[in-house]
C-alpha cells in the first residue's frame, strides 16, 4: 500500500543520486552521513509535508520558510525574555506557526484573495514580525531541555530524525487513509463537487493552511534547537525547497494529488543532492540554482507526463 | 401538504436576475419534468434545493422543514440526493470514492474512531451497487477520470441512490448516454418511482420526459410558465411554452 502511492521515477532519481555520490565521494556511503542527512532533511522534511497537504488541495503557502523564523523567534522570546518553561517554548513555536497559518486560510477562503498572493505576502509580514520581535539580533543560550530537542541523540539516532519520521508516519496516514485526508485530495480535485457533497470547504482550508503554518513552527522549534538560537533568518528560502521536495514526490501541483512517502522521498533527495553538493565542495550559490532547477525540471516532466496519459 | 413546496423563491447573481418568484409543489413519489431552454434557470433553481446557492428570498419546505437555512450536507441527510449536469466527479479520485463522497464509512481502531475511512467496506458496497444498477466498470480502484463519458454518469447516479435518498433530482442524466443505457435510466426513474422516491428529471429529450414524468414544469427567464400533467398536454404545447409561443 505504500508502495502504490510512490511515484516510481522518484525512486530512480533517489538511486541514481545515491550511487552517482557514492561513486564521486568515498565519505558518502556510511551510516553517520545518511544519519546526517536524515537530520539535515528533516526541517525541509516538516515544511514539505505541510506543501503536500495544501498543494494537494490546489492551494499554495509559500510563507513557510518565514513562518518558521518568526515561530523559532517567538519560542526563544518566550522562554529566554518571558523566562517560561521549555514546554511553553515548544508551544509557542507551534502556535505562533498555527496562528500564521490560520491568518492565511481566513484570507484565502473569507478575503478570497489568491492563495499565492496571501501566503506571499505572509512571506514577507512574518519575517518582518520574526525581526520585530527579537530587535533583528538573534536570541541565543536556550535551556538544554529545549536543546535536547533539536540536538539530543537517543539511541544515537538525532532527535530531529525522530520528530520527522514520527510526523511523517502521522501524516502519511491522515492524507491517505482518513476522512480528512481524502476531502483534502477531493478539494483539490474538483472543488465544486467537493461543495456538492456537502464538504465544508472553506472551513477545512483554514485546517489545511493552520496545519501547514503548525508544521512550520514545529520545523521552526526544530531548527532553533539546533543552533541554539532564535534566529529571525531562519528558513530564508526554505519554502523553495519545501515545495520542490513535495513536487518530486509526487504532489500534483493543480491539486487532488499527493502522499506524505511521496513526498518523505523527495525531501530526500533534496538532501541528498545538497549533501552530496557539500562532500564535493561545490560552492553554496551553485546549490541554490541546483534546488530551482530541480523545481523547474520535476514539473516540466511532469507535465511532459501528463500530456502523454 | 406537500413533499417539497417551493415557494416565491427569487435567484440573481449581481444583478442578473435568474430566478423570479418560482412556486412548485411536489406530491411524494411523483416523477416532474423540468424543462426549459439554456440559461432558463433549471440547474440555478435545483442547486438552490441542494443547498449549494442561497436563494436572494423565497423559501423551500421538505416535509415542512425549512431548507434554504441549513447546509448541503444536512440536506443531503434529509434525503435530497441531485445528479449534477456536470457529473461532480473527483476525477484523480477512485469510483469508490466518488460514490461515497462526503459520506465515506469510518471504522474504529482500538475502538476509537480517528477518522479512518473503512476502504473495504466502500470498495464492497460499490461493486454491489454499480452490479444493481446493471452497469460494468473495470475495477472500483480505477480512477474516475478515466471512465468513460457514461460509465461516469453511472458513477453519478450510483452515488445519488446509496443512501436511501427521498428525492432524486436528476438534471441531464442521460446527455452522454447511448440509446440503450438511456432506457435503463428511465426504467431506473419508474422503478425509484414505484418505491415512494420522489424524482426532478430536468432534460431536452421531451420523449424521456414524456415517458416517464406525471407533470412537467416549463422554466422560461426563469420564470414558471407552465405546470400541467402530463396526460392533458402534447409535446408540441411543452415546446411552445418553452419557446415562449403561447
Ligand atoms: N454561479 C453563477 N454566477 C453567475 N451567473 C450564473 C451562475 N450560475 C448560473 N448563472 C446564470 O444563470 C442563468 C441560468 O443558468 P442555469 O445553469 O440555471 O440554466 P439551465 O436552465 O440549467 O440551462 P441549461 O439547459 O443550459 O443547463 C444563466 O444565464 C447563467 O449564466
Ligand atoms: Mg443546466
Amino acid at each position: 500500500m505504500f508502495l502504490k502511492s510512490i511515484r516510481l521515477e522518484s525512486l530512480y532519481v533517489l538511486g541514481i543520486l545515491i550511487v552517482t555520490m557514492s561513486l564521486l565521494s568515498p565519505y558518502f556511503l556510511s551510516i553517520s552521513n545518511f544519519l546526517n542527512i536524515l537530520l539535515a532533511t528533516s526541517v525541509i522534511g516538516i515544511l514539505a509535508i505541510g506543501s503536500t497537504f495544501v498543494i494537494s488541495s490546489a492551494g499554495l503557502d509559500l510563507s513557510v520558510g518565514s513562518v518558521m523564523g518568526l515561530a523559532g523567534v517567538a519560542g526563544a522570546v518566550v522562554m529566554n525574555q518571558l523566562e517560561l518553561n521549555w514546554i511553553f517554548g515548544i508551544l509557542a513555536c507551534i502556535i505562533a506557526g498555527g496562528i500564521a497559518g490560520f491568518f492565511n486560510g481566513q484570507l484565502v477562503t473569507r478575503a478570497k484573495i489568491p492563495a499565492f498572493i496571501v501566503t506571499l505576502g505572509m512571506l514577507g509580514v512574518a519575517r518582518g514580525a520574526a525581526l520585530l520581535l527579537c530587535d533583528g539580533k538573534p536570541i541565543y543560550g536556550l535551556s538544554n531541555e529545549f536543546l535536547f530537542l533539536g540536538q539530543g541523540r537517543p539511541f544515537g539516532i538525532p532527535f530531529p530524525v525522530i520528530i520527522f519520521i514520527v510526523v511523517a508516519l502521522i501524516t502519511h496516514y491522515i492524507l491517505a487513509s482518513t476522512k480528512f485526508g481524502k476531502h483534502t485530495l477531493v478539494i483539490g480535485d474538483n472543488q465544486m463537487a467537493a461543495v456538492a457533497m456537502g464538504i465544508n470547504v472553506n472551513r477545512h482550508k483554514v485546517k489545511l493552511y493552520a496545519f501547514s503554518g503548525g508544521l512550520a513552527g514545529l520545523a521552526g522549534m526544530i531548527f532553533t534547537s539546533r543552533v541554539n538560537a532564535g534566529d529571525p533568518t531562519a528558513g530564508l528560502n526554505y519554502e523553495l525547497t519545501a515545495i520542490t521536495a513535495a513536487i518530486i514526490g509526487g504532489t500534483n501541483l493543480f491539486g487532488g494529488k499527493g502522499s506524505i512517502i511521496g513526498t518523505f522521498i523527495g525531501a530526500l533527495i533534496m538532501g541528498i543532492l545538497q549533501n552530496g553538493l557539500n562532500l564535493l565542495a561545490v560552492q553554496s550559490y551553485y546549490q541554490r540554482m541546483a534546488i530551482g532547477a530541480v523545481l523547474i525540471l520535476a514539473v516540466w516532466f511532469d507535465q511532459i507526463n501528463r500530456q502523454k496519459n | 401538504m406537500s413533499f417539497l413546496e417551493i415557494k416565491d423563491l427569487s435567484k440573481s447573481f449581481g444583478s442578473v436576475n435568474v430566478l423570479d418568484r418560482v412556486t412548485l409543489s411536489i406530491n411524494k413519489g411523483s416523477v416532474i419534468g423540468l424543462v426549459g431552454d439554456n440559461g432558463a434557470g433549471k440547474s440555478t433553481l435545483m442547486k438552490i434545493v441542494t443547498g449549494i446557492h442561497k436563494p436572494t428570498s423565497g423559501s423551500i419546505l421538505l416535509e415542512e422543514r425549512e431548507l434554504t437555512r441549513i447546509s448541503t450536507s444536512e440536506i443531503r441527510l434529509l434525503g435530497i440526493e441531485m445528479i449534477y449536469q456536470d457529473l461532480a466527479l473527483a476525477r484523480q479520485q477512485d469510483i469508490s470514492s466518488n460514490i461515497f463522497l462526503g459520506r465515506e464509512p469510518v471504522k474504529k481502531l482500538f475502538g476509537i474512531n480517528l477518522g479512518l475511512v473503512d476502504k473495504q467496506k466502500m470498495d464492497k458496497d460499490s461493486i454491489k451497487i454499480i452490479e444493481d444498477l446493471g452497469a460494468k466498470v473495470p475495477s472500483v480502484e480505477y480512477q474516475a477520470g478515466l471512465l468513460s463519458g457514461g460509465q461516469q454518469q453511472t458513477i453519478a447516479i450510483a452515488r445519488a441512490l446509496t443512501f436511501s435518498p427521498k428525492l432524486v433530482i436528476m438534471d441531464e442524466p442521460t446527455a452522454a448516454l447511448a440509446v440503450k443505457e438511456v432506457q435503463h435510466v428511465l426504467e431506473l426513474i419508474l422503478k425509484l418511482k414505484s418505491e415512494g422516491i420522489s424524482v426532478i428529471l430536468i432534460s431536452h429529450r421531451l420523449n424521456d420526459i414524456f415517458e416517464v414524468c406525471d407533470r412537467i414544469l416549463v422554466l422560461r427567464q426563469g420564470q414558471i410558465v407552465a405546470d400541467v400533467i402530463k396526460a392533458k398536454t402534447s409535446m408540441n404545447q411543452i415546446v411552445s411554452y418553452i419557446v415562449g409561443a403561447e
